[in-house]
């Protein structure tokens, strides 16, 4: 076992070049190297942590900002139809307004016509009487000969007409 | 494997060589030549030099390398984390060598490179070097165990719960369960190295001997332990990562005694 026989010659030798060698990779490898392969791995980590909450940020503020929208656009469609609502009861009750003022002159402008109406034709029957008087005198004058006084022409016109 | 006389000497694979230095590198009157041992562990940290190098491009999206190197780290800061909490963060670099130093250095002495004819070495199958380490993790225990309690921290040789009637016998066993840790964690190592190196030895020493001598025996013996050496084999595999686990978990369970009490 040389492990053994060899121990006297050569421990010297095995722990001197163990602890140059060793020595080397704790101080060169595991305290140089290692701690920033480390380094690298942690910065990665946060910089994947921070940028899963940056996300998530921006996830809810575009979250707040819809319902933000969504809340204004709620608000804003309920003022449109409050005004086009408005807007609808102003305008039926102009012309409301409005139709019954050209209602109102219809009737006045039809009752004026039907009075002019009714006075030419009262004013004809004074006319037609008139004339029915004096042609009822022209043919009482020329086939009985007989003169008829005007004042009872018109009256018995007057009867005849009205009944 | 040393073929003497056709025969496969199981124990060579763990013979030192020295390489170069045998007769002038003193260190304090004791020996210090360049060896294959140090030439494997010299390896092992250019290999994990260059592993971890290749995941330092610190890119955001990492490509493979940098995933692995990334996953390894991860896999050693989350070991830490589960078992001394956040203060094990500090213990990151020597827990992430001692892992690193023993899974590579126990891959790469499986490697098959004697078919190219280069002998592979294994240093984590020495109890010198097993040793070492062990001794590192146990020194870093006890100096944290005492910088951050004080005397306090031998409350650690009584748990919570004792009876007062046993308090003359439990500490003596948590003291005694205590101190055998180091000889634990290198023994553990070193013995799972060697045992798995041997056993492939032997195996192969079957394989050559029986095929030598003849076709019968050969079909008889050779191709069971030929079969069984490439399953022995995957299991090494698997033992060297787990004896690699083992080590670094039993050290941070120690770190976690020294961090916390009980």
């Amino acid at each position: 076992m040389p492990q053994i026989s060899q121990l006297a010659e050569t421990y010297a030798s095995q722990v001197f070049w163990l602890l140059i060698f060793f020595g080397f990779i704790f101080f060169v490898i595991g305290r140089g190297m290692v701690p920033k392969v480390m380094a690298t791995v942690e910065a990665r980590d946060s910089q994947i942590a921070a940028d899963l909450a940056a996300a998530e940020a921006a996830r809810s503020a575009a979250d707040a900002e819809e319902e933000a929208w969504r809340i204004q656009s709620g608000k804003q469609r309920g003022e449109a139809l409050a005004l086009i609502s408005s807007a609808k009861a102003e305008a039926a009750k102009a012309s409301e307004i409005r139709l019954a003022s050209a209602q109102a002159k219809i009737e006045a402008r039809v009752s004026e016509a039907e009075t002019r109406i009714a006075s030419a034709r009262n004013g004809a029957l004074k006319e037609i009487e008139k004339v029915a008087a004096d042609a009822a005198t022209d043919i009482a004058a020329r086939l009985a000969g007989v003169t008829v006084d005007a004042k009872a022409a018109q009256a018995a016109v007057k009867e005849a007409l009205n009944g | 494997m040393a073929a003497e006389g056709g025969k496969v000497d199981p124990m060579h694979q763990f013979a030192i060589e020295p390489m170069f230095g045998t007769d002038h590198w003193q260190l304090a009157g004791h020996n210090i030549a360049f060896t294959n041992s140090a030439l494997w562990m010299a390896i092992t940290t250019v290999a994990l030099l260059v592993f971890v190098w290749g995941g330092m491009k610190r890119e955001l999206v990492p490509g493979r390398w940098q995933m692995a190197v990334e996953s390894l780290t991860g896999f050693i800061d989350n070991l830490l984390a589960a078992n001394i909490g956040p203060a094990g963060k500090k213990y990151v670099p020597y827990i992430f060598s001692i892992f690193c130093f023993i899974l590579f250095a126990n891959l790469l002495g499986l490697l098959p490179l004697t078919l190219l004819g280069v002998h592979p070495f294994t240093p984590t199958s020495h109890f010198t070097v097993t040793g070492v380490l062990a001794i590192m993790s146990f020194a870093i225990v006890l100096i944290v165990g005492f910088a951050r309690h004080g005397l306090h921290f031998f409350s650690l040789f009584v748990p919570h719960g004792t009876p007062w009637w046993l308090l003359w016998l439990i500490p003596i066993i948590e003291l005694i369960s205590f101190l055998v840790r180091p000889f634990s964690l290198a023994l553990r190592l070193f013995v799972a190295m060697m045992a798995g190196h041997v056993l492939l030895e032997v195996l192969s020493s079957f394989v050559i001997g029986s095929a030598n001598s003849g076709p019968l025996w050969g079909s008889i013996v050779g191709v069971p332990s030929f079969l069984l050496m490439v399953a022995i084999c995957a299991l090494e595999l698997l033992v060297a990562g787990i004896q690699a686990y083992v080590f670094a978990l039993l050290t941070s369970l120690y770190l976690n005694d020294a961090e916390n009490l009980h």
